[in-house]
């Protein structure tokens, strides 16, 4: 008996999770570039708010074809992990099915939901891959999805057909050599899926299905290992990410923007006359901007909604003014706002900790105004995120970059504004004209 | 109106002594738009009708700050705000309501952290209120089987999660409710909101208040009702380039609830 098999399992396995555990401290780290918001209020509120949503996926089926076709992978994908724990036990002890004995029966249920669901998955893959691909459903053809977001979304559907197809060809060869009663293989598990694939496997010698079993066995949580990695680089990253986004969501009505402090800090000494306007603020106060430029001007929150974001479009196609042909697209404005933050990321990484400018920033070079503009607050795309992705508050904090920082707003809303300041209303009347209507009665 | 409708200001009310029930926010385009100025002359007139004693702030009313804030002028929209909390306080009001869903959700979520805490309410929840109350009878009247449509507003609506009120109203019509395909937490924007109602639309296919009217014409209504003055106003312009005039009303419920009662 050697240890090879299981040194090389423990290189794997350590290596895969501590890649991870690396991107994933990146992606805190880019995600604290972000200015503080609290959103630790109301604990049980955020909780139960995380269990619906994420956990049990209530917003999923409001679209229900593509809802049940996600649950029943997402079910499949926490069921069938249940099992990657007997293969890494297995893997470092070299045992084989080390749970088996100790669960009786019981591990013939195990093993047999993991099969069915294995098959389910297989089956609403299927169905995904030909509602982007055949069916050609239009949230998935906006401008936003050409290159990698497209080839991202089919190598995951991809990569889940590959690992489900080798956890039941291990099954199954493992069920053919369980029958032929080959020493290792003690009777384990019931295979209601593997077992019509295991016939396949008849008139190979013993040595060749011990092969194939261990190649699909080796080759599965490979796999996962990779597919753990690459999650960081895919919009797929909701799989984890769901959860602190959904806890860490809006819990305010969704027409409640934030008041900015710094604009009531200066409005309150405007409106204060015995207030000295020349004083000098105090030193340690750094002079505010307002609005957001760039992913260091947007809150936590809203980075970590950019990374959470699986790029399903519902946002978008729920938008009237994408709707109706405008350039605006509230997926885009995710997907760009991650694409400037691992930008910033990356500058941060080759610059030793340090970001060096690199005469770039969300607005204009990924978010144009034209986009921003065409937005009509309605928070249909809000409402529409399975996971509480809140791409409005980013276009809100945009326009008031545009406005309070660089006054370029279009002309009929500086017109609008001034009405207000000069008169109290959006439109040129007088405010003592108010009450006219009075007189019509 | 035979019986003459006295709509004090606060000031007025306060002078004699005497506190209104609510003050009634009109703003500004149930102010000056005078296809908004029907919606608040036919709402006063249920107040009226329901003996409800309320105030009306006049000239010393001012927008909310709501365009401004959506826009992004952060500025305009606070000292907007601070200018109508100093007044509101000054004269200690409790309750708010409001025919127009934007004052309504400014006023209520926007105002608290700068010092305005009322409680508001939209006019189809108020309305809603005195029904219930027993203070306020409709009845189909001319409406009675006639086709309605409920046009969600995205500031009553998904903002606010109030969808029930103005249909309990519709309801109350006896009309024939029957709603568009996008509607409640799905309902399509008019295309007024987030400041757009001041400027040209952004390059497009579309309006999409044309988008929302054909939408609402699917259904073929008798009548497109609202919530807010924008939407209305989107909505007749919709019915206008439809060339629907004729034969498809756009109404705010209050004007459907005050008709009923041949107010």
């Amino acid at each position: 008996m050697t240890l090879v098999p299981n040194i090389i399992f423990a290189i794997l396995f350590f290596t895969g999770i501590a890649i991870f555990a690396k991107n994933v401290k990146k992606i805190i780290r880019n995600i604290r570039l972000g200015i503080s918001e609290n959103r630790s209020d109301q604990s049980s509120l955020r909780w139960k708010q995380m269990i619906r949503v994420a956990l049990g996926q209530s917003k999923m089926v409001t679209r229900p074809i593509a809802g049940v076709l996600h649950i029943i992978v997402y079910v499949g994908f926490v069921i069938i992990n249940i099992e990657l724990l007997e293969i890494i036990v297995d893997g470092l002890l070299g045992t084989h099915r080390v749970f088996a004995p100790y669960l009786g029966s019981f591990y013939n249920v195990l093993i047999a939901s993991f099969e069915i669901f294995a098959l389910l998955v297989i089956v609403a893959v299927f169905f995904f891959w030909t509602r982007r691909n055949m069916v050609k459903l239009k949230r998935f053809l906006n401008s936003e999805m050409k290159g990698w977001p497209k080839t991202d979304a089919n190598l995951i559907l991809y990569i889940e057909v590959i690992l489900m197809t080798l956890f039941l060809t291990m099954n199954a060869s493992d069920f053919w050599l369980q029958t032929k009663e080959v020493a290792n293989y003690s009777l384990a598990g019931s295979f209601p899926v593997s077992q019509f694939i295991s016939p396949l496997f008849d008139g190979l010698s013993v040595a060749s299905v011990v092969a194939i079993e261990r190649t699909a066995w080796w080759l599965h949580i490979v796999g996962i290992l990779f597919f753990l990695n690459y999650l960081y680089y895919s919009k797929h990253l909701h799989i984890i990410l769901a959860f602190p986004n959904t806890y860490f969501a809006n819990i305010q009505p969704k027409g409640q923007l934030s008041n900015l402090d710094s604009v009531t800090t200066e409005v309150k000494l405007m409106m204060d006359p015995p207030a000295d306007p020349y004083a000098n603020p105090p030193e340690d106060q750094e002079v505010a901007k307002f609005g957001a430029s760039d992913v260091m001007d947007l809150s936590w929150v809203q980075l970590l909604n950019a990374y959470t974001c699986t790029e399903c479009g519902r946002c978008t196609s729920e938008c009237p003014a994408n709707q109706t042909g405008k350039l605006l697209s509230p997926r885009k404005i995710m997907m760009d706002t991650r694409d400037r933050l691992e930008e910033v990321g990356k500058n941060i990484d080759t610059n030793k900790g340090c970001f060096v400018p690199d005469g770039k920033q969300l607005l204009n070079d990924y978010i144009s105004q034209e986009e921003l503009w065409a937005c009509t607050s309605c928070n249909a795309c809000v409402e529409a995120c399975p996971i509480g992705i809140d791409p409005l508050s980013i276009i809100v904090d945009m326009r008031r970059y545009l406005v309070m920082e660089q006054s370029s707003a279009p002309s009929d809303l500086n017109n609008m504004m001034s009405n207000i300041e000069n008169n109290g209303a959006p439109w040129p009347f007088s405010p003592m004209d108010r009450l006219n209507w009075k007189n019509e009665l | 109106m035979s019986q003459q409708i006295s709509i004090p200001t606060l000031a007025e009310m306060i002078q004699e002594g005497k506190k209104p029930e609510v003050l009634f926010w009109v703003g500004c385009a149930g102010s000056f738009d005078d296809r908004a100025k029907k919606i608040t002359k036919a709402f006063v007139k249920i107040l009226h009708q329901a003996s409800v004693s309320f105030a009306v702030l006049g000239a010393e009313e001012s927008c909310t700050g709501d365009p401004a804030k959506r826009s992004g002028n952060e500025f305009l929209f606070q000292m907007q705000a601070m200018a109508n909390i100093e007044v509101l306080n000054g004269y200690e009001v409790q309750r708010i309501v409001t025919a127009c869903p934007h004052c309504f959700n400014t006023l209520k979520n926007e105002y608290p952290s700068l010092g305005g805490n009322y409680e508001v309410v939209h006019h189809t929840q108020f309305l809603k209120g005195l029904l219930e109350d027993g203070r306020l009878k409709v009845e189909g009247g001319q409406f009675k089987g006639k086709r309605i449509t409920f046009h969600d507003p995205c500031y009553l609506g998904r903002a606010n999660n109030e969808y029930e009120a103005p249909r309990n109203l519709l309801h109350k019509l006896e009309a024939e409710i029957v709603e568009m395909k996008n509607c409640k937490q799905k309902g399509l924007c008019c295309g007024a909101g987030g400041a757009q109602m001041f400027k040209e639309p952004e390059k497009g296919n579309k309006d999409i208040n044309i988008e929302r009217t054909e939408q609402a014409l699917e259904k073929q209504p008798n009548i497109i009702a609202t919530g807010c003055p924008f939407c209305n106003t989107m909505m007749t312009d919709g019915i206008k380039n439809k060339e629907k005039e004729a034969s498809v009303q756009v109404m705010d419920v209050a004007e459907l609830v005050a008709q009923a009662k041949d107010l």
